[in-house]
């Protein structure tokens, strides 16, 4: 079984979603994804400044495998990404929720709400 | 297009061992037991296995065997003189486009093993068996779906499956590269899909899980279809379906070296076909120089003209994305190309196949 911590949201798309004290956004992908997407090798993350639309493709992870994108999980603006990761993109296999993607500051925190939490995740990934 | 998904005899032994498990040209086949780079990099350095199960294997019998596989394959089989030794050969249909790749051993002038993709077996054993028919050929084509096939390779494969399985020791041993021997009902062929030493050895279904758990306890590490692809790749080796398939030419397609045009007088299915079309494109290898990962279906921009990728991914032997293009002949090893990854061009250099080979990296 994956682990879903309890205190993160998450998407259908897999992405994890920490809310900070600030009100920002932590993303990256789960322990879920990354098991089935397999040995990540690249990771093409947004720059800081850009605006993006809830849903809207952002970033591209490529395992050995494939790639796929990765989604923003509600609108708001890029205010940062991980570089150590881009570099060293193992180690999102190795611990997907200590490896983030990007930082976001939502254009509405509320959006966050709408997102599913831990056993909804479970249960999604379940099927 | 919904047939039931097939299992090969180490299906439930793949499943026991934790693998991720998907469907490969009908069969459920294990993608990766774990870290598919871990699996790849036990192959280049000490020995991995791979189940090939759901390859077929084919017996052809009779007085026109020879004859016969010299008009069916467009590698010439009259150049096996010593038994045992095997050919790699392109099947072709009338228009010059593969049917499929295949390896063939020369048991005897009156007898051959074939052993041919999974994903075109149904088609391979209608089309020569049509072809029987259709020449009047006294052979006999028996498909040997009552086989399982275990493929070991790597630097140590061959001294592990001897460990494993020492009735195999005395008559694979002697053994040159590409060459192959029957031992009672299995057969070894010291041949391969890696660019590494080894053994495929085809054996009684009913022995497949217990000669897997054996090599398993000799140090012989599982490994799936991921390891298995990026090995080829990395070896320079064709993959069917993805490098080339019924609508391209083998000349097209990185393959003039397995057509064989020395015997005037032999015919072969598609010989006038290569003859009227003669090669447009020429297979190279490209690494990326910037970052990303090479895929299949890539648009390649060079001061010739534009090329495509076939196949692509990342190499773990040497930690940069690589892939197989089919490129304008003018184009030659060592020059810069660009590759346009999700609308940017990003720089890659061509180079000559392969990209590495036992246990090392030579692009």
């Amino acid at each position: 079984m994956s682990n879903v911590p309890a205190d993160l949201k998450y998407t259908t798309s897999h992405e994890w979603v920490r809310v900070e004290a600030d009100g920002t956004l932590t993303i990256g992908v789960t322990d879920h994804a990354q098991e089935a997407l397999g040995d990540v090798v690249f990771l093409e993350l947004p720059e800081a400044g850009r605006q993006v639309a809830a849903k809207e493709a952002c970033a591209v992870i490529e395992s050995v495998k494939a790639a796929s994108d990765i989604y923003a999980p509600v609108a708001g603006e890029v205010i940062a990404s991980n570089q150590d990761a881009a570099d060293a993109p193992e180690s999102v296999n190795a611990d997907a929720y200590s490896a983030w993607l990007f930082k976001l500051k939502p254009a509405n925190v509320a959006d966050v709400d709408a997102l599913l939490d831990a056993a909804g995740y479970t249960a999604e990934t379940a099927q | 297009m919904n047939a039931p998904v097939r299992q090969t005899p180490l299906h439930a032994t793949h499943v026991a061992a934790g693998a991720r498990m998907v469907d490969f040209a009908g069969w459920d086949m294990p993608v990766n037991y774990g870290s598919q780079i871990e699996e790849h990099h036990a192959v280049r350095r000490d020995a991995g296995m791979f189940d090939v199960s759901h390859m077929l294997s084919l017996d052809l019998d009779g007085a026109d065997a020879t004859p016969y596989l010299r008009g069916l394959l467009a590698n010439d089989v009259a150049k096996l003189k010593e038994p045992g030794k095997a050919l790699y050969s392109c099947m072709l249909n009338e228009n010059g486009g593969v049917i499929d790749d295949l390896i063939v051993y020369h048991l005897s002038d009156t007898r051959y093993r074939i052993v041919v993709n999974a994903g075109t077996a149904d088609k391979d054993v209608a089309w020569m068996r049509k072809r029987i028919a259709s020449t009047g050929a006294n052979v006999s084509l028996n498909a040997r779906r009552d086989l399982a096939m275990i493929a070991i390779q790597g630097p140590n494969a061959r001294e592990k499956t001897w460990q494993a399985l020492p009735a195999l020791r005395a008559a694979s041993e002697p053994l040159k590269p590409f060459s192959g021997a029957a031992i009672g009902e299995i057969f070894v062929g010291r041949t391969g899909y890696t660019g590494e030493d080894g053994f495929e050895v085809a054996l009684p279904a009913d022995q497949a899980a217990a000669a897997w758990a054996a090599l398993t306890a000799a140090g012989v590490a599982p490994c799936g279809l991921g390891a298995r692809d990026t090995l080829r790749l990395e070896a320079g080796m064709n993959l069917y379906g993805q490098d080339m398939d019924d609508d391209v030419s083998p000349l097209n397609a990185g393959l003039s070296w397995t057509i064989d045009f020395k015997d005037e007088s032999r015919n072969f299915v598609g010989k006038s076909a290569l003859v009227a079309n003669p090669a447009k494109r020429r297979v190279l290898g490209l690494i990326l120089e910037d970052k990303g990962v090479l895929r299949a279906h890539m648009k390649v921009v060079t001061a010739a003209g534009e090329g495509e990728t076939t196949s692509g991914s990342f190499s773990p032997t040497l930690e940069k994305s690589i892939a197989f293009a089919r490129l304008p002949l003018a184009v030659e090893a060592g020059d810069t190309v660009e590759v346009e990854i999700r609308g940017k061009l990003l720089k890659a250099r061509a180079v000559r196949l392969p990209f590495a080979r036992n246990g090392k990296a030579v692009a």
